[in-house]
C-alpha cells in the first residue's frame, strides 16, 4: 500500500539530506562540545555551524539562538522564564486556539494565582486585536500569542501585535512551531522578543527545538545545571540533532519560496475539489491568512475518527479536531473557540502537506475521501434527515 | 492511534444491519449531534415475539458504529426479555474489548435498545427522578449510578470513560465522586446524618446526635487501639467538652490529639466551627 502523508503539521519525515548530516555524530563524532580535547573540538565546530544556520532562517544572530528538547519545551522555557524575571507581575495574555504546550500551562499558571486573559478569536480563527489593547496592563508579565494555528493554518497579525506590545515596553513571546521554514521570518525586523519552533515540523527529527531570545531580553534559566547555551539551558548538547536540524533550516531557507507556492498550489487544488466533489463541506479558518500548506475542512454529519481510519486504511494519513481522536470528549478547543456548529466540528479533517508531496497524491485523496463520506452519511441518522428538511424547504 | 480489536475494525469496516426500518416495532434514538454520537435502532419482531430484523444508524467514532453494529448481532433471534439482559459489557465483550476510553460506546449501545424496548411496550423510557449531573453532556445520576454499578467503577476517569459525563468542563466531578462514594458507600456503616451543604443548617438535636455518632464510629475506634478513649461531656453551642479516659487521660501528646484529630474530624463531619475542649 502506498502511502499519503499529509499530516506534516503533526510531524514531518526527516529529508535524506538532514539523516545523512546526522550520522557521523551518531557514530564517530561523540565528543561534548564542552570538552578541551580535540574530539570535544570536533563537535563545538559542527555546533557552530548548525546554530549559524538556524539563527540565518529567522533572521537572528547565532547567539541569540537556544536548543531546546521540542517546541513544548520551548515555551515553557519562555513562558516560566520570563515570569520568573519579572516576579511582580501576575497577569499573562495569551488567546483561547494556543497549542496545549502554551494553553495548558496559560491554564496551570491561573490556578496557580496568575491573572490569565485568553483573547477570544471569531468565526474565522481572527483575533480581535482592541480586545488586546483593553486588556493589556501595566501588570501584564508577559503576551504569548501563536504566529500561526496548527489546526486551521490562520496566520496571526504577528507584527502588527508586537506594536502593541512593545509600546508597552512587555515581553512579546511567539510560538512558531508551525510557522518556520513555511513563510520568511526575520527578527531583525521583527518586534518578537522570543520565538519557540521545532525541528521535526521542518524535516529535523523529533527531540531537537529552539527558542530565539533577542539579545537584551530578560530571561531566567528554565533547565537549571551547566554552563550551556550561554547559561540559557543547563544540559549536555544533542549534537546529533542540532546538526540535522542545522541541515534542515538550510534546505528550507535555499527551498522556502519554491516549496511554498508548490505546497500552496497542492493544498489549493485539494481544497476545490473538496469543495466541489463533496456536498456540505466546509473550510475552517481565514482563507486569506492561511499557511500555505494547511486547510481543515468539515464534512458536516459526519465524525472525524471514522474518516480518519477509512482514510487510513487506503494509506492515506491524516488527522481531526473531532472529539473521538484525541482521547478528550470535545471537539478541538481551537474549533470550538471559532464557534463552529458541533454538526462540522466532529467531522473536522486537517490536511497539512509537505515539499513530498504531489499531484498524484492529491488526485488520489479527490478519488478516494467522497466514497468515505457519503458511505458514514449513509450510516449516520441525521444524515437522511437533514436532507429530508432540506428537499421540504 | 486507538487499540482496536480485530473484531472492532471489522464491524467498524463491514457494519451489519445499516439503515431504518420502516414502521419499525420497537425505535430507541440516543446520543445528539452535539455529543459527537448518537445511535439511532429500529427492531421488528416475529409472530413468536422474537426480534426479527434490527437495523442501525450511527453517527460516531468507529467503536460507536462496530458497537451498533455488534449490538444488532447479538440481538437478533432473541425475544425481549433475552435482548433486555444484554449488558455494555456484554457488547464490549463480543468486539473483543473496547479502550477503556471507549467503553461509553457499548453504554451508548445498551441505552438505545433499552429505549426500543420501551417504545415497543409503550413506555416512557424511565423517567424517574433524575437530575442532570454533567451538563456538558446531559448525563442524569441514574445514568452515572448505573454504569459505576454495572461496570464496578471507582475514580471520576472511569466513570468519564463510561459515560462521558465529567469529559467536558470538569466541574460536575465533585458530584460525580459523590456519586461514586454513595454506590459503594452503601456496603459500608454510613452516618444516617452526613454534613449539610453550606447555608443549610441541622437541628440542634440532629447536630447533637451527629457529634455522637462522629465520635462512635470516627474517633473513639482509633483511641482505643492505643488503649486511650474519651467520653462526651456536654456540648454548648460550638464548643465540644470531652473528658479524656484510659491512656489518653495522661498521655504527654492529648492536646495534640484532641486539636488534630478529634476536632478535625468533627470539623469533617459535622461542622466547620466546632472546637473540642476538655471538661472533667
Amino acid at each position: 500500500m502506498k502511502t499519503i502523508y499529509v499530516d506534516n503539521n503533526a510531524t514531518t519525515q526527516v529529508a535524506p539530506e538532514v539523516f545523512e548530516a546526522m550520522k557521523p555524530f551518531l557514530q564517530d563524532v561523540y565528543g561534548n562540545p564542552s570538552s578541551m580535547h580535540f574530539k570535544g573540538g570536533e563537535a563545538q565546530e559542527a555546533m557552530v555551524d548548525a546554530r549559524e544556520k538556524v539563527a540565518a532562517v529567522v533572521g537572528a544572530s547565532p547567539d541569540e539562538i537556544v536548543f531546546t528538547s521540542c517546541g513544548t519545551e520551548s515555551d515553557n522555557a519562555a513562558i516560566l522564564g520570563t515570569l520568573e524575571s519579572h516576579p511582580e507581575k501576575r497577569h499573562i495574555i495569551s488567546t483561547r486556539v494556543e497549542h496545549p504546550a502554551v494553553w495548558t500551562l496559560c491554564k496551570h499558571l491561573e490556578k496557580k494565582g496568575y491573572r490569565v486573559t485568553m483573547l477570544s478569536v471569531d468565526r474565522e480563527g481572527r483575533l480581535d486585536l482592541d480586545e488586546l489593547r483593553a486588556t493589556i496592563s501595566d501588570d501584564t508579565a508577559l503576551v504569548s500569542i501563536m504566529y500561526a494555528n496548527n489546526e486551521t493554518g490562520v496566520i496571526f497579525p504577528i507584527e502588527e501585535i508586537g506594536q502593541i506590545v512593545k509600546s508597552r515596553a512587555i515581553p512579546f513571546h511567539t510560538d512558531a512551531v508551525q510557522v518556520v521554514g513555511k513563510i520568511p521570518l526575520d527578527m531583525r525586523k521583527s518586534t518578537v522578543d522570543m520565538l519557540s519552533f521545532s525541528g521535526h515540523k521542518l524535516h529535523a527529527p523529533k527531540g531537537i527545538g529552539v527558542l530565539y531570545i533577542r539579545k537584551g531580553t530578560k530571561f531566567s534559566p528554565f533547565l537549571i545545571g551547566g554552563h550551556q547555551e550561554k547559561g540559557r539551558r543547563g544540559g549536555t548538547e544533542n549534537i546529533p540533532y542540532i546538526v540535522g536540524l542545522g541541515k534542515a533550516c538550510e534546505l528550507a531557507a535555499r527551498h522556502l519560496e519554491e516549496e511554498n507556492n508548490k505546497a500552496r498550489s497542492l493544498r489549493d487544488k485539494l481544497e476545490g475539489g473538496l469543495l466541489e466533489r463533496i456536498p456540505d463541506t466546509l473550510v475552517n479558518g481565514d482563507r486569506e491568512h492561511r499557511l500555505p500548506n494547511t486547510v481543515s475542512v468539515s464534512f458536516e454529519y459526519v465524525e472525524g475518527e471514522s474518516i480518519l481510519l477509512m482514510l487510513s486504511n487506503l494509506g492515506i494519513c491524516a488527522s481531526s479536531g473531532s472529539a473521538c481522536t484525541s482521547g478528550s470528549l470535545e471537539p478541538s478547543h481551537v474549533l470550538r473557540a471559532m464557534g463552529i456548529p458541533f454538526t462540522a466540528a466532529h467531522g473536522s479533517i486537517r490536511f497539512s502537506l509537505s515539499i513530498y508531496n504531489t499531484e498524484e497524491d492529491i488526485d488520489y485523496i479527490l478519488e478516494q475521501l467522497p466514497p468515505i463520506i457519503e458511505r458514514l452519511r449513509e450510516i449516520s441518522p441525521f444524515w437522511r434527515d437533514y436532507i429530508k428538511a432540506s428537499s421540504k424547504k | 492511534m486507538w487499540d482496536y480489536t480485530e473484531k472492532v475494525k471489522d464491524h467498524f469496516m463491514n457494519p451489519r444491519n445499516v439503515g431504518e426500518i420502516e414502521n419499525p416495532d420497537g425505535f430507541g434514538e440516543v446520543g445528539s449531534l452535539a455529543c459527537g454520537d448518537a445511535l439511532r435502532l429500529t427492531f421488528k419482531l416475529d409472530e413468536d415475539r422474537r426480534i426479527k430484523d434490527v437495523k442501525f444508524k450511527t453517527f460516531g467514532c468507529a467503536s460507536a458504529i462496530a458497537s451498533s453494529s455488534a449490538l444488532t448481532e447479538m440481538v437478533k433471534g432473541k425475544t425481549l426479555e433475552e435482548a433486555e439482559k444484554i449488558s455494555n459489557r456484554d457488547i464490549a465483550d463480543y468486539l473483543g474489548g473496547l479502550p477503556e476510553e471507549k467503553m461509553h460506546c457499548s453504554v451508548m449501545g445498551r441505552e438505545a435498545l433499552a429505549a426500543a424496548i420501551a417504545s415497543y411496550r409503550g413506555e416512557k423510557v424511565e423517567k424517574e427522578e433524575f437530575e442532570v449531573i454533567c451538563k456538558c453532556f446531559g448525563i442524569t445520576d441514574k445514568e452515572i449510578e448505573r454504569a459505576v454499578k454495572e461496570n464496578n467503577l471507582h475514580t471520576v476517569e472511569q466513570v468519564t470513560h463510561y459515560t462521558k459525563a465529567g469529559g467536558g468542563c470538569e466541574s460536575c466531578h465533585p458530584k460525580i465522586e459523590a456519586i461514586i462514594d454513595k454506590v459503594w458507600g452503601e456496603k459500608e456503616t454510613k452516618p444516617v446524618l452526613v454534613k449539610p451543604a453550606k447555608g443549610e443548617k441541622l437541628t440542634n438535636i440532629q447536630r447533637m446526635r451527629l457529634i455522637e455518632e462522629t465520635l462512635e464510629r470516627e474517633i473513639k475506634p482509633a483511641l482505643r487501639q492505643d488503649g486511650g478513649d474519651l467520653e462526651l461531656i456536654d456540648i454548648e453551642g460550638s464548643k465540644v467538652f470531652v473528658a479524656l479516659r484510659g491512656t489518653c487521660s495522661f498521655c504527654p501528646s492529648a492536646d495534640f490529639t484532641l486539636k488534630q484529630y478529634v476536632e478535625a474530624k468533627l470539623r469533617e463531619f459535622v461542622a466547620d466551627d466546632l472546637s473540642v475542649e476538655v471538661k472533667e
